[in-house]
């Protein structure tokens, strides 16, 4: 590459031997993937900054309002593809108002006119309305895949216009993932057009009305490219198999209810149909599975890499034997009715093994003495699969040594996110706190990404967080510490933390100034029922202007307090959007 | 950082906060003091203000209470020091005003601030009793969802024919629907099969908030009498102590020599349940198998609106006699 930065003419720069034509660098520069390599690609110079907004088709936006479409648009002429992220996380549990914002319409607006060509649009927690999406069916003639996670605002009736609208042609991926939205039936999946073929991504798993069975049959025989089907609980087993019969090219399948009352022609046709699909490397549904049907779907777990059973209570015995139909699996998630016993079949059944999540059953359930998990499956998974380096563990009770005995048999985690359920729950055979189970993660675990602690712990744990955790990029925290001293030690030791959200923790405005150096290298800071007060934000907005510091205000609090902080940067300025209930200051 | 501090009006008590964790703190105005309406436990924190001016109240977080009035049940999450851990009074005290926030929950009345909206989870929360946070345990929506409309079907697997008929009404993963439908009973054989949970409603006169137990941690109407009359009756300062389950096992085994009350009818309260067809029965007067496939909920009923039945009660050979019914008693 040529060394010469420069400012040559344009001419002399196209004469010297060694520099490169913009045209090659822009091709070069077009199989950089990655969004932080891209970054990297466009700090070097100023040509090189030029090259590479011109080669980028795909942005990938964290905080939607850390920038505004027009400046996007502005940098970045040729994006087919867009991911956005929009409300905090804590959104997902009920702590972030409704109408807080994020709404893609004044995106989608904007892309009308500078990205005609969009083929993709991925949304995270964003807020998108019937309208938009109708507005996007109409605007965008390539466009090719959505994909909605935990958004909101819409309804079924939107779906129908996607799905009525798209081009018949380009349609490929329909991902619509645990949002939250009105679902008025399910017409939408009657609206594809008979012409239409090109479907290969269809996930409708988290809509509850049922789809015209026979639409869905003639849609999914129709598109040989499909891939990936996950249908709702009201598909039928009987179903599934007519199903399955035009798609053994399925790699991910989502089942329906997988309990129904079946002959046993029925049973036999359903496992032949198991039986084709060889290629399945995700398999998730299967609620109300039970032991007497799952041994249908043995024969299509051999090239299984991931298993989510997070909606199948299974018990021990029936995940037992289901395992070891599975001997590629690297990524399990399991609901805690397999309780310790599942666990250790897990451990002596998955060596490969990488990730494994355990959500409880009833988690609001304080009165659980039976059933759930503990530490004894923590470890025995630990065990028997040293490669996990993904955990997300729901339990009610958890020791220290438990949690040392897991992390040295497993020091590669990089995803470590427990979860003791009881709030401030101490280790449950010495009754200290969970301290020194955070210490020994982040001791250990040299290579951590992501850590949510809970339990009972004192600023001891931070401070352990502060001293090694030093690839630490999100960190979650739940009442937790002792005093803004926890806080403190994070933001002063953790040099690649980007977000860190925090709830009922005793931090305060101390805590929150501490970071007054840090949050611009931050994408986000989320506090809410900590002890910061409206003085302390005030202070925090004044001293650093590019940050936008927003607190939200509920009915009836207290005028002085901060009951939930937002803090994230930005290059487009305070939101111009914001409801009355989201104070910018 | 101490200038600073001076203008939040000593809000945090910035330069006492490094290293203390015993609660001495500057005192500052009234204003950093939050909460005027606060029903919550809140014990003192170095970095925060005078709690001296506090009142410490508790509040139970009623489900209804929680949307109609968000001022009145205004609530922050309690915040601990380390050094309350060791004094099991400022916990256990936090349960003493309730009754029914029974033994196990370290979680006692503390709610996080309530929305107005309708979200499942603060549906869940509210109907499920005495302590909830919101957004606690952190479960997205649709998982909590599709908790609800889980079937936590039977094992019972070992016959030919399929046990179990596509029960309509467990599919049926609407918003609201975590509690009252969060039971199995449908098509369950006897078969001394395992299990997984069947949780019902436990109510007790005179008592604002109700329990749920696990009918299949039981085999006997004495162990689930017995657990229901620790659940009711035990005084929360020593349950809070005894978390770990050796200590309740003592206790359990304490009790277990003394029969239950409930159901010898000695005590002034009987166990009562709502059959499938909504008929209010003794406890006590049918097989357990047969109880657990149509009971519905229980109530603990004051002797006195019971009318007409003790004596039966005791009679557990007459079965051939119908479960005398309770005329007159309104299910809760």
């Amino acid at each position: 590459m040529a060394s010469k930065r420069q400012k040559d003419s344009p001419e002399e720069e196209k004469k010297q031997a060694s520099s490169f034509p913009d045209e090659v660098l822009e091709c070069v520069l077009g199989f950089v993937k990655s969004h932080r390599d891209r970054s990297s690609v466009s700090l070097v110079c100023k040509d090189w900054y030029n090259a590479e907004r011109w080669s980028r088709t795909h942005v990938f936006i964290g905080n939607c309002y850390s920038v505004s479409p027009e400046i996007l648009v502005r940098r970045f002429p040729n994006i087919r593809s867009v991911t956005l992220k929009g409300k905090p996380r804590f959104s997902d549990f009920n702590l972030v108002p409704l109408n807080w914002g994020a709404d893609i319409h004044a995106w989608l607006v904007v892309f009308a006119s500078a990205y005609s060509f969009l083929e993709e649009l991925r949304l995270k927690r964003m807020t998108i309305t019937d309208e938009s999406l109708e507005f996007l069916a109409k605007s965008f003639p390539n466009f090719k895949a959505l994909s909605l996670v935990s958004c909101d605002g819409f309804s079924t009736d939107g779906l129908k216009a996607i799905v009525a609208h798209c081009n018949y042609r380009n349609l490929t991926e329909l991902d619509i993932l645990e949002n939250g939205i009105d679902d008025l039936g399910g017409s939408w999946l009657s609206c594809f057009p008979e012409n239409f073929t090109s479907l290969e991504v269809l996930n409708f798993a988290s809509l509850n009305s049922e789809v015209n069975f026979d639409a869905l049959e003639r849609l999914v025989a129709r598109c040989k490219s499909l891939k990936v089907l996950k249908v709702n609980k009201n598909v039928t087993l009987e179903q599934l198999q007519r199903l399955l019969v035009h798609t053994s090219q399925l790699t991910e399948l989502g089942t329906g209810s997988f309990s129904q009352e079946l002959t046993l022609r029925e049973y036999s046709e359903l496992e032949s149909a198991f039986s084709n699909c060889k290629n399945l490397y995700t398999l998730s549904g299967l609620s109300e599975a039970t032991s007497l049907y799952l041994p249908a779907l043995y024969p299509a777990c051999v090239n299984l890499t991931f298993l989510n059973l997070s909606d199948a209570a299974l018990q021990s015995a029936e995940l037992a034997k289901l395992l070891p139909h599975c001997p590629h699996l690297r990524r399990l998630w399991v609901l805690d009715t397999v309780e310790d016993k599942g666990l250790e079949a897990v451990g002596s059944s998955c060596p490969l093994l990488e990730e494994l999540r355990v959500f409880p059953a009833e988690p609001f359930e304080q009165d659980v003495v039976i059933g759930g998990v503990t530490e004894s499956g923590f470890v025995a998974v630990s065990q028997g699969c040293r490669k996990l380096h993904y955990v997300l563990y729901f339990c009610r009770r958890m020791t220290n040594s438990a949690v040392a005995a897991v992390v040295k048999n497993c020091p590669d985690f990089t995803h470590f996110r427990l979860c003791i359920m009881n709030p401030w729950e101490p280790d449950y055979l010495t009754k200290e706190p969970m301290d020194e189970a955070f210490g020994v993660v982040v001791k250990t675990c040299t290579k951590l990404q992501r850590l949510a602690v809970s339990g009972l712990l004192t600023d001891l744990t931070f401070e352990y967080i502060g001293k090694y955790a030093k690839n630490l990029e999100t960190l979650s925290v739940a009442f937790a510490g002792s005093s803004d001293r926890g806080m403190q030690c994070v933001l002063a030791g953790c040099p690649k933390l980007r977000k860190l959200e925090i709830r009922d923790c005793p931090f305060g405005n101390a805590a929150l100034l501490s970071g007054l150096e840090r949050y611009e290298s931050m994408r986000s800071l989320w506090m809410s029922a900590c002890h910061v007060t409206m003085n302390g934000c005030r202070l925090l907005a004044r001293e650093m202007p590019r940050l936008n510091v927003e607190v939200i205000k509920e009915d009836g609090s207290d005028d002085t307090h901060a009951e939930k902080v937002y803090v994230y940067r930005s290059v487009a300025g305070p939101r111009r959007d914001a409801p009355p209930f989201v104070l910018t200051l | 950082m101490d200038g600073a501090m001076g203008l939040l009006g000593g809000g945090g008590g910035g330069g006492s906060s490094g290293g203390s964790t015993d609660g001495s703190m500057s005192t500052v105005s009234k204003a950093e003091v939050v909460e005027q309406d606060y029903v919550g436990l809140m014990s003192e924190v170095s970095s925060y203000p005078a709690e001296a001016e506090l009142e410490l109240g508790l509040g139970l977080s009623l489900g209804g209470a929680m949307k109609a009035k968000p001022c009145a049940w205004r609530e922050y999450g309690r915040i601990l020091t380390a050094k309350d851990f060791p004094s099991v009074v400022s916990r256990g005290s936090s349960a003493s005003s309730s009754s029914s926030s029974g033994r196990g929950t370290s979680t006692t009345a503390i709610t996080g601030t309530k929305r107005t909206a309708d979200t499942v989870a603060q549906d869940v929360g509210h109907a499920n009793g005495a302590s909830q946070v919101v957004g606690w345990p952190p479960i997205r929506a649709y998982r909590i969802n599709s908790l609800a409309s889980q079937v936590k079907a039977s094992t019972a697997e070992e016959d030919d024919h399929s046990i179990f008929g596509n029960d309509k009404n467990k599919n049926s993963a609407k918003k609201d629907t975590n509690n009252s439908n969060n039971k199995n009973n449908s098509n369950i054989q006897e078969k001394g099969c395992r299990r997984s949970s069947l949780f019902v409603k436990v109510n007790m006169d005179g008592v604002p908030i109700g329990r749920k137990v696990d009918l299949n941690a039981h085999s006997c109407y004495e162990s689930l009498a017995q657990t229901l009359e620790d659940m009711f009756h035990r005084p929360t300062t020593t349950v809070n102590a005894n978390r770990s389950s050796g200590e309740k096992e003592h206790n359990l085994m304490v009790e277990a020599a003394k029969s239950s009350r409930l159901l010898d009818g000695s005590s002034e309260f009987v166990l009562t349940y709502e059959d499938k067809e909504g008929d209010w029965m003794l406890v006590g007067d049918v097989p357990w198998g047969m109880f657990l496939n149509t009971v519905k909920r229980l109530r603990i009923m004051r002797t006195s609106e019971a009318n007409g039945l003790a004596p039966r009660f005791q009679e557990r050979d007459q079965r051939q006699t119908p479960a005398p019914r309770l005329r007159g008693s309104k299910p809760i």
